[in-house]
């Protein structure tokens, strides 16, 4: 099926009109030598039916949430999301559209962007928020542009409870751009150390970066590590990878935050092997003329009637070319709209209860597991729905777990020498209480 | 039309939150007191309120669902339904990331596949499925480009860029710290390769070029372009935006290119998604497979697995594997279409778009009048009474298309870029063609009719002037 309408009939019309024999005699520009004489080796077409059931075969390879109970997070994270969400946001209109460049015909989707951003800064606590980026990990990057732009310096500080994978990719960034990149080690409560901190910040940081609550599902005191920044002028930025701790932590912008990033996957879009996810990024209002990315603003037309456009554009690629500080030119607008669906569904009251409910089942399964005699506690600091326990054995462990269908926790030892045997577990609103009340049996 | 939160009720719940069943703590306990939430000013609204909010939106917004989609290279063919139920079957959908490989390996055949299949339709002998978009994948590319010079040791600080480039170009070479120069398009739209001997030397380390081009141009010179870059020791890197026209006519990889991006939102039918997800593979030639992003996925005897072992690599450029679900979309659609059809799509993107431009050339202004590749740019240049092509774009929408891409490429004043892709049939496009020809004839009767277009939309033409200079980028309560 190659989804071409045209009829052999159609085709041989249109020729005759454009006064061609051949089509090949459409392709003359191409040089005769680098012409392909036969078909690409591709598997031959399958109809649909064919195809669907080839495709499920392959997807049943597959472990996913049916044949596993998850207790792992990282980065990823597994929330139910309401059957409202994939039905509004499958709306033809919406997935089916490009970047709302005709705004008179793209009213729906700048509206959802513009109710979007008001979450992410009512979320983050910030004045300006972007109309979302890649993901929560190249959002950092992005961070760091913006924060060299901004103070003119180019060393970064990063705590080394952020999330390992955003730090790659901020590594990558930073070495492409130019900056300097130094990692923060962390202290018995699980959360940055403030006196290596207090040590190697300078008046030449750009930036300091920490994650709330961090990798180790640990809630950093932003108070004490904004005023370090902000003492030496570098900037503050606050990373969020589990979002919705925000129903129940106080926001990063309270705490001064300059800048607020994340990875909204867990407000309503599935955790997909990893991807897509959806970046957040929101900023101090001073700052708006230095955020990357699409912005959505209300304006009227002639008759005063409200509408939505993509606004200060002077700041992109396409107007500023090679001045512009970012090259991002999209967004990823369906996860955005899933954020935006899921937020307008739980509302106020519905985040806080959720928030709450992960808080509390974590914070059970961690009192149990550290009861069992082989398990021990790590860190001494409060957490939200992910901790860290060390355990005798972590291959030993989880293969017996496995064998009882049960994905659970993430070796920290491949990322941290100093964490071997210690695993990241994560709990959710997915994980009943027979799940968990099953995970201590076997563990027992 | 209202803001969900201007419909908000206070104490009015969409969703219903399980109770914890866990012997509970005190949340003071569990947190402490300087951390709590004190306020959370989300909307409260029935699920009622929300469905009919979003549907009432997507009635406002156009999709290629709605109708024809001519936006000039952003390739906006239709995208198959299977794609969408493929791409949401639980074994995709609800797996985990950080799971073993050993419980992945349905995930990891198909991005492994789907790295086979792009390497077979562009030639290049390795692949990196991981960057977000084209845009990320273009940046991914640059500092491929600059990993390696770094390996060699070489200090080259320029990158080549023709003047009709997309503008994500020139800010990828400024976020790797690179110069851009740019270089002069010919006559014919191709590149001006006099232009280029000038500025090619030892310190131009690649050459960007979208081929076919942003004028729908496939460059007649490429060959000698790329020999030119090479004889100097520098790279090409080629925009594979546009790589719609010639999949299964021409591999990017013969034409001298050493590292190029495809966009599998557009050549490969994954949803535009109203802005994103997207996804920008990366293949580079065999020199350069040492410094790909890493993970990527390899196959030993009949198991798939991540492959970290890539020292020289430029490191990560976001978390996980990419937009998986986006890749499966596309492995659904290469799958759907064969050998046979992935020819046929760029015959008959080429066959229409060219069929239009012989028929609207006659009423439009074409600046490069030869054969077209997926798209052509027409111009306002002979247009009356002061219509321009803004207002062209704006007649359009009342007449119930999309706008074609406007004001781009820059060399063409008033440009026009119309890519009508294969999946749109003749009388499709003769439809069109009928509204571009009635606004032309519009223009010279009643032009304000042309002018104070559109008058069927739920908003007129907005002022962005004002959205600039007083920004309102949020919802703020009154109270």
């Amino acid at each position: 099926m190659n989804f071409v309408p045209s009829t052999e009939r159609q085709k041989k019309e249109m020729m005759d009109s454009i006064g061609i024999k051949s089509i090949d005699d459409l392709f003359v520009d191409i040089p005769e030598k680098i012409r392909l004489k036969d078909d690409l080796k591709l598997p031959e077409a399958l109809p649909e039916q064919e195809l669907l059931g080839e495709l499920e075969k392959i997807s049943s390879k597959n472990a996913d949430s049916n044949s596993h109970s998850y207790f792992i997070g990282a980065g990823s994270y597994h929330h139910y999301i309401p059957a409202a969400v994939p039905f509004l946001i499958k709306r033809s209109e919406f997935y089916t559209a490009y970047t709302p460049y005709q705004p008179e015909i793209s009213q729906g989707m700048l509206q959802v962007i513009y109710e979007y951003q008001s979450l992410i800064c009512i979320l983050t606590g910030m004045d300006v928020a972007n109309a979302s980026v890649y993901d929560g990990a190249s959002a950092m990057g992005e961070a760091m542009i913006m924060s060299c732009n901004i103070t003119k310096r180019k060393k970064i500080l990063v705590s080394k409870t952020i999330d390992p994978q955003y730090r790659e990719t901020l590594s990558t960034y930073c070495w492409a751009h130019g900056a300097e990149l130094n990692e923060i080690s962390f202290v018995d409560g699980g959360v940055t150390s403030l006196e290596e901190l207090k040590k190697e910040i300078s008046e030449e940081t750009a930036a300091v970066m920490v994650q709330y609550p961090n990798f180790f599902g640990c809630v950093e005191d932003l108070d004490e590590i904004g005023n370090l920044a902000h003492e030496k002028g570098a900037l503050f930025v606050v990373a969020v990878a589990e979002p919705i701790a925000l129903g129940i932590l106080e926001s990063p912008g309270k705490f001064g935050a300059d800048i607020v990033l994340g990875e909204g996957q867990s407000f309503g879009n599935p955790m997909s092997y990893g991807g897509p996810g959806v970046g957040f990024m929101a900023v101090k209002e001073k700052y708006v003329r230095q955020i990357p990315g699409r912005l959505v603003g209300a304006t009227e037309d002639s008759e005063g009637k409200r509408g939505y456009i993509m606004t200060m554009q002077a700041r992109e690629q396409h107007i500023r070319r090679e001045k512009a500080s970012s090259n991002i030119c999209s967004n990823e607008a369906l996860a955005a709209l899933a954020n935006t669906v899921y937020l307008s569904l739980l509302g106020k009251n519905g985040l806080s209860k959720l928030a709450e409910l992960n808080l509390q089942r974590a914070n059970y399964l961690y009192d149990k597991l550290i009861e069992l005699d082989e398990i021990e506690k790590v860190f001494s600091g409060k957490i939200f729905n992910e901790f860290v326990v060390k355990v005798k054995d972590v291959n030993a462990l989880q293969k017996k777990l496995l064998d009882e269908k049960i994905v659970a926790g993430y070796d920290l030892g491949k990322d941290y020498p100093e964490l071997k045997d210690c695993l990241l577990f994560c709990v959710t609103e997915m994980n009943s209480p027979e799940q968990i009340e099953k995970l201590i049996e076997v563990l027992k | 039309m209202k803001l969900s939160f201007e419909k908000s009720v206070a104490g009015r719940e969409g969703t219903e939150i399980p109770a914890t069943g866990v012997k509970e703590k005190k949340t003071d306990d569990l947190l402490d007191a300087k951390f709590l939430r004190k306020e959370l000013e989300l909307p409260e609204l029935s699920e009622l309120d929300v469905v009919r909010h979003f549907i009432a939106l997507s009635r406002r917004n156009f999709g290629v669902d709605n109708g024809f989609y001519p936006l000039g290279s952003c390739t906006m063919k239709y995208n198959p339904k299977i794609n969408e139920v493929t791409s949401s079957l639980s074994g995709f959908a609800n797996s985990h990331p950080l799971q073993t490989e050993k419980l992945s390996q349905g995930s990891l055949q198909v991005i492994y596949e789907l790295q086979e299949f792009l390497k077979e339709i562009t030639g290049f002998p390795s692949y990196s499925l991981q960057p977000a978009a084209g845009a990320h994948g273009e940046l991914t590319g640059i500092m491929i480009a600059k990993k390696y010079f770094e390996d060699l040791g070489e200090e080259r600080k320029n990158i080549l860029l023709p003047d009709s480039s997309h503008g994500t170009n020139p800010a990828s070479v400024n976020m790797c710290n690179f110069n851009s120069v740019e270089i002069k398009s010919n006559e014919r739209g191709g590149l001006g390769v006099e232009d280029l001997k000038q500025h090619v030397d030892k310190d131009t380390a690649v050459l960007m070029l979208t081929n076919p081009n942003t004028l729908g141009i496939f460059d007649e010179n490429i060959l000698e372009i790329c020999k030119i870059v090479h004889d100097a020791g520098g790279l090409v890197y080629c925009d594979g935006a546009n790589a719609n026209a010639i999949l299964g006519k021409s591999k990017i990889a013969d034409m001298g290119f050493d590292i190029t991006h495809l966009n599998l939102h557009k050549s490969f039918s994954t949803p535009h998604g109203g802005g994103g997800p997207g996804s920008g593979p990366v293949g580079v030639v065999e020199k350069l497979k040492d410094f790909l992003p890493k993970p990527v996925v390899g196959k030993k005897s009949e198991n798939y697995f991540l492959d970290y072992n890539i020292p020289k690599s430029i490191g990560r450029m976001k978390a996980f594997y990419g937009n998986f679900s986006v890749m499966v979309r596309a492995y659904t659609y290469i799958r759907a279409l064969g050998p046979e059809g992935m020819r046929e799509v760029a015959e008959n993107a080429v066959l229409n778009a060219n069929y239009l431009k012989e028929r609207l050339k006659k009423t439009y202004h074409l600046q490069y009048d030869r054969i077209c590749q997926h798209e052509f740019v027409l111009s306002d240049k002979n247009l009356p009474n002061e219509v321009t092509t803004i207002d062209v774009a704006k007649r359009l929408l009342d007449l119930g298309f999309h706008a074609p891409t406007i004001y781009f490429p820059l060399i063409v004043k008033g440009a026009i870029m119309i890519e009508p892709t294969e999946t749109e049939g003749k009388e499709t496009l003769d439809e069109f063609a009928e509204a571009m020809e009635q606004i032309a004839k519009e223009a010279k009767e009643k032009p304000e009719c042309v002018k104070e277009a559109p008058l069927c939309t739920p908003v007129g033409r907005l002022d962005a002037v004002k959205a600039a200079r007083e920004p309102n980028l949020r919802w703020v309560s009154k109270e």
